[in-house]
């Protein structure tokens, strides 16, 4: 402890427990594509991966090499599991860049080299507690089999799925066979227009705990609201990865840990899936005096 | 040692090739090794890789005290490479000898480690620590990280200062530990510090670390890194790479060569051997290809097979015949 009054505040506030170690390790498999179809600006790949599937927790991601065993890319991708079983993993890719782009390009026949699952999953809450699952963007097809999950656990689930615009939602239907789910669209194009916060402050209250998979600006907004609500929340972070195997140190976030020390944390190996209010969302990409570390990098306390 | 491994791409291959080799006075079964700063201490390889198989685990650089490393963003991938602003990132030599290092120990891994610092005495203290630690089969002396405040604080860009370092650590490191410097291409004359580092003790030469770089995004117009500046790493420094390993070797043929630098392939690394490297490190490609020390190992065998060498030894600095 440092013994900060500050740092001590957090201690006394933190509602979650740190997400558990997957059950089973990684492998890494060369893989043919399934299945293909867009969905709206996306496009789900499904991928005949059965010890992948087999082994997959909701919340894990994987991480596919992209570009061809030559390529000029050498970073990994790493997206979020929407689905697994019967052998199969499906995700959903948003083409943003070159990596990205050649993913969606796959066709059906076509192999890729992929890892994983990898991560750790969404930590369950005592049985039946109401839970509110929560995506932006492609984000919500990461809730899908967390929401089966908690289905199967006797959980009531309410979903509040938003996007910028409506070909930016996904997995709406998906959801809609396990849960209550309210639209949100920026512009209105679909659902209620607004941010998926605004939906999220009118249903917080009938719920015991928070999920959700996003972008970093509504995770934060989703986590703050169910932290003022008393509430335990779960977010998988999106992180730039470059090997998603937790080797290369580039995805880490300023996480608070179980000591109440705020340590610079691996998104891919310590995450995806983060407490909701471990995460100082304010303080990512920058380097706090009191991160563990700090002071060797010549950085002092105010 | 024979490879027998199955590649992640199905193939099953064996070939009768001795790739043993040594790390100055040291035996290893295999010249594959992983890089340091690319495969962190080991651990997450195990799922991908024997980590008894493979040459030795280069253990990402230590230094005295537990190190945060440098803010987000940390990398931006470039054409056929990455550059990384990591910063040292660490636990700090007393979580490598209470956990790293016995884990590795347990599985019967060789550890190659790492250790940086900013002072020469802080290199002999964690030099002094290390003596005797099971499982730690030699020490690699970082005096060439990019990512560290000032440019002008990079050891390796002096001889002077470079061979103050190494014979600090040679004079307390354990004498069963080879000592390798690790030298940066970021100079003028490589050829005189690597001269300046063997003079001073080294045991070997790892080289090399990454080139300082810069990538700025068009979109905010600032500097993609949080650190602004970083290394430079992956295929697209492999020439230099090579030219520096051919250079040292060159003139100073016994001294021996860990290669490092873009290698993603066995005939990447066959490359390296032919230049004068007798052990070669893989980096950056362990973040595309999990299992690629192993791979390329394989690759190497059947590469210097096909070629009639029947050991590695017989291969090293071949090209400069």
């Amino acid at each position: 402890m440092t013994g900060d009054p500050a740092v001590m505040a957090i201690t006394a506030a933190l509602l979650t427990r740190p997400a558990p170690r997957a059950a089973h390790p990684p492998v890494q498999r060369v893989v043919e594509v399934a299945g293909r179809r867009p969905v709206g600006a996306y496009v789900e790949l499904t991928l005949a991966a059965p010890e992948i599937a087999e082994r997959a927790e909701p919340g894990q991601f994987v991480a596919f090499a992209v570009g061809g065993e030559t390529s000029g890319l050498l970073l990994r991708r790493s997206i979020a599991i929407a689905t697994a079983g019967d052998g199969e993993v499906s995700v959903v890719v948003s083409a943003a860049g070159p990596g990205s782009t050649w993913l969606t390009e796959r066709q059906v026949g076509d192999t890729v080299d992929v890892v994983g699952p990898l991560g750790r999953r969404y930590p369950m809450p005592p049985r039946g507690t109401p839970a509110l699952v929560v995506g932006g963007g492609y984000g919500s097809a990461a809730l899908l089999g967390l929401t089966a999950a908690l289905r199967d656990a006797g959980s009531p689930v309410l979903a509040v799925v938003g996007a910028a615009t409506a070909d930016r939602l996904c997995s709406v239907d998906e959801l809609g066979a396990l849960a209550e789910v309210v639209v949100t669209t920026d512009d209105g194009s679909a659902g209620r227009q607004g941010w998926v916060t605004d939906a999220v402050a009118t249903v917080i209250g009938q719920v015991g705990v928070v999920y959700a998979c996003g972008p970093m600006g509504m995770l934060r907004a989703v986590a703050d609201a169910a932290t003022a609500a008393g509430l335990p929340s779960y977010v998988a972070v999106e992180e730039s990865m470059a090997c998603g195997i937790g080797v290369c140190m580039t995805c880490v976030l300023p996480i608070v840990g179980e000591d109440g020390r705020t340590r610079f944390s691996r998104s891919c190996t310590e995450g995806p899936v983060f407490g909701g209010d471990r995460v100082r969302f304010a303080d990512v990409g920058a380097l706090p005096w009191d991160v563990v570390g700090a002071d060797a990098m010549g950085v002092v306390a105010p | 040692m024979t490879a027998t491994e199955t590649g992640v791409h199905g193939h099953k291959r064996r070939f009768e090739v001795d790739l043993r080799t040594a790390l100055g006075s040291v035996e290893v079964p295999s010249p594959v090794l992983t890089a340091s700063g690319c495969s962190a201490n080991g651990a997450e390889l195990e799922p991908f890789v024997d980590l008894t198989a493979i040459g030795a685990v280069v253990t990402k650089s230590v230094q005295l005290r537990p190190r945060s490393g440098r803010p987000t963003p940390r990398m931006a991938e470039t054409p056929s490479g990455m550059l990384n602003s990591i910063g040292l990132q660490g636990p700090g030599i007393d979580g490598l000898l209470s956990d790293d290092l016995p884990w590795l120990a347990e599985r019967g891994a060789r550890a190659f480690v790492s250790i940086a610092g900013t002072r020469v005495e802080d290199f002999a203290e964690l030099a002094q620590r290390l003596r005797g630690v099971p499982g730690v089969l030699g020490l690699e002396v970082n005096i060439s990280c990019p990512n560290v405040e000032s440019r002008g604080e990079v050891f390796a860009c002096d001889p002077v200062a470079a061979s103050d370092v190494v014979s600090a650590v040679r004079a307390v490191a354990d004498p069963a530990q080879p000592v390798y410097a690790k030298l940066s291409p970021d100079v003028t004359d490589i050829v005189s510090v690597a001269r300046a580092v063997t003079d001073a003790g080294a045991d070997g030469l790892s080289m090399i670390n990454t080139l300082l770089g810069l990538v700025i995004d068009p979109d905010t117009m600032r500097p993609v890194l949080g650190g602004v500046t970083g290394g430079l790493s992956g295929p697209a420094i492999r020439p230099v790479a090579l030219r520096c390993v051919w250079q040292v070797h060159q003139a100073l043929p016994e001294a021996p060569i860990l290669g490092m630098g873009g290698i993603r392939s066995g005939l990447d690394a066959l490359q390296f051997v032919l230049a004068g490297a007798s052990a070669v490190s893989v980096g950056t490609a362990v973040f595309n290809d999990p299992s690629a020390v192993a791979r390329v190992h394989d690759e190497l065998a059947a590469a210097l097979a096909q070629r009639g060498f029947a050991s590695l030894r017989e291969a090293v600095g071949y090209a400069h015949r």
